[in-house]
């Protein structure tokens, strides 16, 4: 596979989709992601190639459409084990990060 | 050693008393002791859990002998993918961010098999979020292959092929997004079944992409992988995915004469870029498959050059939106935790959907999708099932590809096609490199026909002992 040193994506763009995705980046791996997501998209490139205006998309292999069940309740987690796992909590509730 | 058994012999042996199911678990635990050091498969062994388990299946058999009936896997140790979600017991995807997560509900899957009385030995090493081909990935150690500590086993169901291999347990579970299940069984010398897509519940199954993760296993040899598919594959209420097509007896049909099937050959699989081995190898299986009266025919598949492309625009944008969920709030650790692979592909897929990126990539794959089922449609016309390589080359080097991550991407070329389309698959031994590596063939065959990968599979088990050769561990 021959590499492209052509960049698809600038500095600036690895940096705004972390921030998209909520990952934190350092400098150095701004760097190496660069690198390798221009990597990746360049190979992806191959598809633009290929005539599709007339197919239609799928996204569901087996046929199912749109599949209903009953509007009844059923079991679901306690109040106890949905919280097991946290850790942060107050009283019986999740603590987050106030949001102003 | 007990640990060396098949499924079905161990199911004999337990019935006839001939040895109780602490034996046949405690022989799994003494190996795990011995070779697990070596070989990395298992994040959490269970040991006084799975003790404790058989001691009461023990009693169980003891007092109602024809308890089989009811619970077809009794007394069996098994593997889990440690992306199984299992009540009480610590599941962590092989991440930093679940490292200490202990789900407080079981997959479903591991709702039947608990039910058929199958007994969690333990929990299996994986690369982490079953992103990787290698195993590699895994935020925690790498798993070695049990035929050559240097290798990898394959990925990202490492840890469920290498602990089987290695017998540490009589069967694992894993899960095929991209092949997962398949080349892992490939690199070990077993029988890796990836499911119809929606066959078997993915409820409770940490979700990698959506629209092409298939659950299956890996057992010793065809007949047990039918034995199993029995237990696990059906409709779910919790799984909306899961179609209300009958699951057939598939033990049954295993044994019935075949009718001489239509076995197609696509070219595209057998091209340059696979090495001439693997190529070599599949092709004597044909000829004799063919010496039995089935008829070999050469068929090509035009869209596979586009597979890979297309699933790594799919993947990556299905797991970026599934990946959002794990914010350290409800429960596991902050996004800080995610290793590099998973930021890769949470980022690459993060930018293939943003808006104005959406139609040139997300929406292109998923019309090339489209294509790559026709294509496949159109060649079942013509053929009964599929006979492919199922990894470009045999396995290779720990360390040798997991800094080039496009390199780690192309390995799946052989094996993705079938996920994109949904289609059933099912890898076994066929041979050994010069070097004494295992080589395995996948057969793929129509939605919903798993029962014709049973049938031929477990014909050419009859006529070969490939599945039989262990490691030396």
């Amino acid at each position: 596979m021959k590499k492209s040193n052509k960049k698809i994506l600038s500095e600036k763009q690895v940096l705004h989709i972390a921030k998209l995705a909520n990952l934190e980046l350092t400098s150095k791996e701004v760097l190496k992601f660069q690198s390798q997501l221009s990597e990746i998209l360049n190979y992806i490139k191959v598809l633009k190639r290929v005539e599709t205006n007339n197919i239609k998309p799928t996204s569901q292999v087996t046929g199912l459409k749109n599949v209903f069940r009953e509007d009844k309740i059923i079991s679901s987690l306690t109040q106890k084990y949905a919280l097991e796992n946290s850790k942060k909590k107050t009283k019986d509730y999740f603590k987050v990060k106030a949001i102003f | 050693m007990l640990n060396q058994l098949t499924i079905i012999q161990a199911l004999k042996g337990l019935q006839e008393k001939k040895f109780s199911s602490q034996e046949l678990v405690k022989d799994c635990l003494k190996n795990i002791d011995r070779v697990d050091k070596k070989i990395g498969a298992f994040i959490t062994v269970s040991r006084s859990k799975s003790l404790e388990k058989a001691k009461k299946v023990d009693n169980l058999i003891k007092t109602n002998p024809s308890i089989f009936k009811e619970k077809p896997l009794l007394g069996i140790p098994m593997a889990l993918k440690d992306i199984y979600s299992t009540k009480g017991i610590k599941t962590t995807a092989g991440s930093k961010v679940l490292a200490d997560y202990i789900p407080p509900y079981d997959a479903t899957v591991v709702k039947r098999l608990k039910k058929a009385g199958a007994i969690i030995i333990g929990k299996t090493n994986l690369d982490a979020w079953a992103h990787g081909s290698s195993g590699e990935n895994s935020d925690f150690f790498p798993t070695h292959n049990p035929w050559n500590l240097k290798k990898v086993p394959g990925g990202s169901s490492s840890g469920s092929a290498a602990a089987l291999s290695s017998s540490q347990c009589l069967m694992s579970m894993g899960t095929d997004t991209g092949g997962s299940i398949r080349q892992p069984a490939s690199f070990c010398n077993l029988v890796g079944l990836k499911p119809t897509y929606g066959r078997v519940s993915r409820y409770g199954i940490i979700s990698m992409a959506s629209s092409l993760d298939s659950i299956g296993h890996f057992t010793k040899t065809v007949a047990d992988s039918a034995f199993v598919l029995q237990i696990t594959a059906g409709q779910d209420s919790l799984d909306a995915t899961t179609p209300n097509v009958t699951v057939p007896n598939y033990s049954n049909k295993l044994t019935k004469p075949n009718k001489e099937l239509k076995i197609g050959l696509p070219k595209e699989y057998f091209s340059e870029g696979v090495d001439s081995q693997m190529r070599k190898t599949v092709e004597i299986a044909a000829g004799l498959l063919e010496a039995q009266g089935h008829e070999i025919i050469n068929v090509s598949l035009k869209t596979t050059k586009y597979a890979c492309p297309a699933y790594y625009i799919i993947q990556p944008a299905e797991l970026s939106s599934n990946l959002a969920r794990f914010d350290g709030i409800r429960y596991g650790n902050s996004r800080s935790f995610f290793g590099d692979e998973a930021k890769r592909r949470i980022m690459l897929g993060t930018y293939t959907l943003s808006s104005g990126y959406y139609e040139a990539y997300y929406l292109k794959a998923m019309k090339l999708r489209s294509l790559i089922i026709s294509d496949f449609k159109k060649v079942f016309k013509e053929v009964d099932l599929l006979l492919a390589p199922v990894s470009p080359f045999p396995p290779f080097n720990l360390g040798e590809k997991v800094n080039d991550p496009l390199k780690m991407y192309l390995s799946d070329v052989l094996t993705i096609s079938v996920n994109l389309a949904g289609l059933p698959a099912m890898s076994l031994p066929c041979g050994f490199t010069n070097d004494n590596l295992p080589i395995g063939m996948q057969f793929i065959a129509l939605q919903f026909k798993e029962e014709v990968l049973f049938n031929v599979g477990h014909q050419y088990q009859q006529l070969t002992d490939w599945h039989k050769k262990r490691p030396n561990i």
